[in-house]
């Protein structure tokens, strides 16, 4: 693992790193290829998909996306706006609430602090799917089928979110600064708002892209509570798009409206990604 | 003015009750709330045929002997099962390889970066318009056909729709490359804390690098592999998205890629509120052991 010199055992070292780049240029393919199909198949038009596949991009992406996306049976652009509000509100909610909870379980002593602390790791890993059923009752009972607010709200209780704020707190957030506020003068929860979550912004933010893009790409409680066309989000109107009699539509609109739902978050992805896969290596459910 | 400062200090610590308010609502709200409900329903027969609805009446645990007598629940768990391990074991061996050559300073690996960018891009898609991709790249006329009927490896388009093993494999597919990214970070970050020293003392003793992976790296970092199974492992059972999408909420061919929340789904969606309460106790009770192993391991490593 370590310096390896010319006279030990096995492989010398510029083998080794000729097989390294190799591998990771065949998995780096693996993971991009597929989207380099799906923005050429986006830019083609119905004919040119019916003659079969070539790697050189054509000029009909606009077109695709004008009658397959903006004027299509589809209300594309409506998806997006719902998809962008929903995990707008519960990014900001869930970060916000988030680290208030672990700001409360870091700083202060009290009676119930070890259990809640306890309690809030024990139930971290408990997927939202089996209350799914509970839930959706719930929904049913206050009204608010069609309604963003069951997807929005229960952001603000999320285990894992405060699990890192809970991590983070502790590398960065010296007690004394409290107390020198409190010297200061400032209340408990102006200290909060003004001095800790200044203080949390790098940690606010990873956690903020995380929640919304997990948000972002909700489908299972989404499809069970919103019906109406017109509040429905993009991961519904794309599972829509497969329900749908699939032979019947133009391919060329249908590769343009993956794209539509896919690149926003690859371009974003791009610009921050030095955040996010730093950021990645605690708490998370994976698949 | 002492005594004045001591009563302070008391009426801040009830602060973190106040701070608490916002979590314990939502939660007991939204997921203690329905987490009751859920189990309670688990108990009565409750569903519609047609357009009569039958129930709610009490029937014990009737919905639990149905649901293991039938012998959905059993090949529906061997799908999923079936699904994430085919996903899974090349995740891991990829992860590893992966993991100690980035964190291999003797490798001297340039572009890590960039590397690192690109096999995370894939977990950050949304998983619905990924398996739709896929299904409209792997269709019969489409362009997956088309290159590999060009190459000659097949003379006639292959329906992987409809083979058991292609669906099977193309939803392994996707999960492996949508999570490789993911744990190859994860382990990434345990090969780094691993004490130096220790390799160079293997070194020094005419260890090869094969040795140092197999007797040193393994070894040590076994709680994190520990980690990254069971979490992958309830990630598994909650494996939705994909084959949903892929095959139109039908687990088709002959549902043998019906996975445990596709069939829960359809219960929520046919409103047999009984069944899928059962199910959900179920997958609670599951998916609860193995939150535990991992709360156990989480809170022996924070020590």
């Amino acid at each position: 693992m370590n310096t390896e010199n010319k006279t030990s055992k096995g492989l010398p070292i510029g083998v080794r790193r000729a097989i390294a780049y190799i591998v990771l240029a065949i998995v780096s393919i693996l993971c991009i290829i597929w989207f380099y199909i799906l923005f050429i198949n986006a830019t083609r038009s119905k004919g040119e998909l019916t003659r079969g596949f070539t790697p050189i991009p054509s000029t009909h992406l606009l077109e695709n996306l004008r009658d397959g996306v903006f004027h299509g049976t589809q209300p594309f652009v409506r998806g997006m706006l719902n998809s962008l509000f929903v995990a707008g509100c519960s990014a900001a909610l869930c970060t916000y609430f988030s680290t208030m909870t672990a700001y409360a379980i870091h700083v202060y002593d009290f009676k119930l602090k070890k259990f809640m602390s306890t309690f809030i790791l024990a139930v971290m890993m408990i997927p939202t799917q089996v209350t799914a059923l509970g839930f959706l009752q719930l929904v049913g009972r206050m009204k608010l089928e069609d309604n963003f607010i069951p997807l929005i709200i229960p952001a603000i209780a999320a285990p894992v979110t405060y699990f890192y704020m809970k991590q983070y707190m502790e590398s960065t957030l010296p007690l004394s600064l409290i107390e020198a506020a409190r010297i200061d003068g400032s209340g408990e929860f102006r200290t909060f708002n003004s001095i800790v979550l200044p203080l949390m912004k790098p940690a606010i933010a990873v956690q903020a892209i995380f929640t919304f893009v997990s948000s972002w790409n909700n489908y299972f409680t989404p499809a069970l509570i919103l019906h109406k066309d017109l509040m429905k989000t993009l991961p519904i109107l794309i599972a829509q798009l497969r329900s749908a009699d699939f032979l019947k539509f133009n391919m060329g609109h249908v590769y343009a409206a993956i794209a539509f739902s896919i690149f926003p978050v690859i371009v974003v992805y791009l610009i921050l990604s030095k955040y996010i896969v730093g950021g990645t290596t605690l708490g998370g459910v994976k698949g | 003015m002492e005594k004045a400062k001591r009563g302070k200090v008391v009426s801040y610590n009830k602060w973190g009750y106040f701070f608490l308010i916002p979590f314990v609502v939502v939660y007991a709200i939204f997921q203690l709330i329905p987490l009751v409900s859920t189990i309670y329903n688990s108990f009565f027969e409750n569903y519609r045929s047609g357009l009569t609805q039958v129930g709610p009446n009490f029937i014990g645990l009737k919905n639990y002997m149905t649901l293991f007598t039938n012998g959905d629940l059993l090949s529906y768990t061997r799908n999923t099962m079936i699904m994430w391990i085919l996903g899974f074991v090349p995740q891991i061996l990829v992860s590893l390889l992966l993991g100690a050559w980035f964190s291999d300073p003797s490798l001297r690996l340039k572009f890590q970066r960039f590397f690192k960018t690109v096999i995370y891009l894939p977990n950050l898609i949304m998983a619905s318009a990924f398996s739709m991709l896929f299904f409209t790249l792997f269709a019969d006329s489409g362009p997956i056909n088309s290159i590999l009927i060009s190459l000659g490896i097949f003379s006639a388009p292959y329906k992987f729709m409809s083979h058991v093993w292609s669906v099977r494999g193309l939803v392994a597919l996707m999960n492996f490359i949508m999570w490789f990214g993911n744990t190859t970070i994860l382990l990434m970050a345990g090969m780094m804390g691993i004490d130096p020293s220790l390799y160079e003392a293997a070194q020094v003793d005419g260890a090869t690098a094969t040795q140092i992976f197999y007797r040193i790296t393994l070894p040590l970092l076994r709680p994190i592999l520990l980690y990254v199974m069971i979490t992958s492992l309830i990630g598994g059972l909650q494996m939705f998205d994909v084959p949903q999408i892929l095959t139109n909420g039908t687990g088709d061919p002959v549902r043998s890629s019906m996975t445990l929340i596709m069939y829960l789904n359809k219960h929520l969606f046919s409103k047999n509120f009984g069944l899928g309460g059962a199910l959900s106790v179920l997958l609670f009770i599951i998916t609860g052991i193995f939150s535990l192993i991992v709360f156990k391991l989480n809170t022996s490593t924070e020590k």
